[in-house]
């Protein structure tokens, strides 16, 4: 499981790069792996609010229909339109492939670094 | 080979008489501009088509089918033969109540039969499968709220190991969804509950025992503490089948409910339907009870429908899907007091049976006595041989026996859920879980062989991912450019 250090990340496994008040959002290693082989994204549109801590997208797994929740409260800047024909970027490259590009952010869920992300998952497992 | 790719053109029979009155055509503009696009086949080979393709299925007739959450049980005879009576397939939904006395009678006692299994006061036959009666019964919590004036109550509050029709249904009903998580023993988490419970909420969305096969012992606070709210409780009977005739959803507060006639009372399910879903309520929300009730009629003593006064409106056409209404009142008269509950004990011993011949084999997700199914988590088993639920499942179809239900409730990885029915012997739980067992074997020695199961059905292995990320969701003609 891959987790960059210069991410944050948070316990409903969505990573977020943050650069100033803007950032891209998308799915942990962790969670494309969990959901197996992605079909389908169903993302919000430009100019969409999204809300921290609130769902602003699904992807859709052979297994599963899952939410995808937003880590800040900010406005949709650009939807990774490649990912409606391409779903399996996500799988591919799950830090590559980023859902939404957001601006404006005025708030934040609470955020975990690397590291936490890591004993985070572990915890998680040792539950099931 | 789909049937549209077989036959041959002219190559058909006929079985309409010519037209011995007078020809109408229809105007200019409603006739086709295209022929009609049919395959022509001979009697012979449409017969050979569709016994090909029950060869190639898997029914109840075939074999185990524990598939978890579904109740695939048995279903008898009998009831297909008091459903295929002339006087219930001959009659017509508009007949004059007078000629059709019988067939209300059905509706009327199976009502009858419905209230005193559930402890309900009335229900409607007209919702034509589960997650139909479960939007029914939304709409009549909404109604009894707007019925009070109250209009700020807005939410459905549904689990997070609720069948996902719940929150569907709440959405499609105009409701906002709260989902609660569970606590780590697989039930309501009372304190998570309280802290969701406020007066925006317009009720409770639950299945009692839960989709991890477990009763929620808080049962009764936890239809309170909504109460407390001012919210309704509805009960999701898909898991009815454990608890029938032993617990009525009435007695243990919930206010309204559906019953799945084609699950727990004779119907075969799955394939597509008909189903039924009836609902049934508390009393102060019969008024608002969709479509039309059967009555009878103090004077003359006759059976007629009427109408509730302030009725959410019809569900459906008519009276519902009504010969599965008679399957289900052929199946309750048959069982009887005594036979209903020994039907639910029976399921709930074979679930723990089979739970306890696998434990030493298969991690369970929850490990103690469980209700008419259990889930077990093979998170482990991915972890050390890569082999997932998912190929446990194609495995098992190699030894004739459908795959439980995979990767449900959510909250499970790796989820295998096992319903095994009250209707299997115990020979049959031991040979599915002797191959279980053999399975795990395989698992362990031979992994990438599993990889490619099934090998011995007509399909091996489907590309699902492939066919969910190009779906062919239509036949097209030669020529035919649209997809």
């Amino acid at each position: 499981m891959k987790t960059p250090e210069e991410l944050k990340y948070t316990k409903s496994h969505e990573w977020i790069r943050i650069d100033g008040d803007s950032a891209e959002i998308g799915l942990t290693d962790y969670a494309q792996s969990e959901l197996g082989d992605l079909v389908f994204v169903n993302l919000p549109e430009e100019g969409d609010a999204v809300t921290a801590g609130k769902t602003f997208a699904d992807v859709e797994s052979v297994k599963t229909v899952s939410d995808v929740f937003s880590p800040v409260t900010a406005v949709v800047a650009e939807v990774n339109s490649e990912l409606a024909d391409a779903p399996e970027k996500i799988n591919e490259d799950p830090y590559g492939a980023w859902l939404v590009k957001v601006s404006g952010i005025t708030g934040t869920e609470e955020l975990m670094s690397a590291a936490e992300y890591e004993a985070f998952v572990a915890s998680e497992k040792a539950e099931h | 080979m789909l049937i549209f790719d077989k036959g041959t053109k002219g190559r058909r029979t006929e079985y309409i008489p010519a037209c011995d009155v007078p020809v109408t055509e229809l105007p200019e503009g409603d006739r086709r501009i295209a022929p009609l696009c049919m395959p022509e086949l001979s009697e012979n080979d449409v017969s050979r088509h569709y016994s090909e393709l029950e060869r190639k299925t898997h029914g109840v007739n075939d074999g185990f089918y524990p598939l978890g959450s579904c109740t695939m049980k048995y279903n008898p005879k009998a009831a297909d033969a008091a459903a295929a009576m002339e006087g219930f397939t001959s009659i017509h939904p508009l007949a004059p109540k007078e000629d059709v006395q019988g067939c209300l009678e059905v509706l009327s006692t199976a009502e009858k039969y419905l209230c005193e299994i559930t402890g309900m006061s009335r229900f409607t036959l007209q919702p034509a499968a589960g997650a139909h009666g479960e939007f029914t019964g939304l709409l009549l919590i909404k109604a009894y709220h707007r019925a009070r004036g109250d209009m700020k109550r807005t939410k459905i509050i549904v689990p997070d190991s609720a069948h996902g029709t719940n929150p569907a249904s709440a959405a499609m009903a105009g409701f906002e969804v709260v989902n609660i998580a569970s606590g780590p023993d697989g039930c309501i988490d009372l304190d998570t509950l309280r802290a969701a419970c406020d007066d925006t909420v317009a009720g409770l969305m639950l299945t009692n025992p839960n989709t991890v096969g477990l009763f929620d012992k808080n049962i009764a606070q936890v239809t309170g503490i909504v109460h407390a709210c001012g919210g309704l409780c509805y009960y999701d009977g898909a898991n009815l089948n454990a608890v029938i005739g032993i617990v009525r959803p009435g007695d243990i507060g919930f206010d309204c409910m559906h019953l799945n006639l084609h699950k727990t009372f004779a119907t075969p399910h799955g394939g597509g339907g008909p189903g039924s879903g009836p609902v049934g309520c508390r009393a102060d929300l019969v008024r608002f009870l969709p479509g039309q009730v059967v009555d009878r009629d103090a004077q003359t003593g006759l059976l007629s429908f009427s109408k509730e006064p302030d009725s959410i409106g019809d569900m459906r056409s008519f009276y519902g899907n009504f010969l599965i209404v008679v399957r289900a009142l052929t199946y309750i008269t048959i069982l009887g007091r005594q036979g209903i509950p020994q039907a639910s004990s029976h399921a709930v011993l074979n679930a723990n049976y089979m739970m306890a011949c696998l434990k030493d084999t298969y991690h369970m997700a929850y490990d103690e006595t469980c209700m008419h199914e259990f889930v077990m988590s093979l998170e482990d088993l991915k972890d050390k041989t890569g082999i997932s639920a998912l190929d446990i499942a194609k495995g098992l179809l190699d030894a004739g026996i459908h795959p439980p239900t995979m990767y449900f409730p959510l909250i499970v990885h790796e989820a295998l859920m096992i319903e095994p029915c009250e209707t299997e012997s115990k020979e049959t739980i031991d040979q599915a879980v002797e191959v279980l067992k053999a399975l795990k074997d395989e698992a362990l020695k031979d992994p990438e062989d599993l990889k490619s199961a099934p090998h011995h059905t007509p399909v091996t292995r489907l590309d699902e991912v492939n066919a969910a990320r190009h779906p062919k969701l239509r036949w097209s003609a030669p020529g035919d450019s649209a997809m």
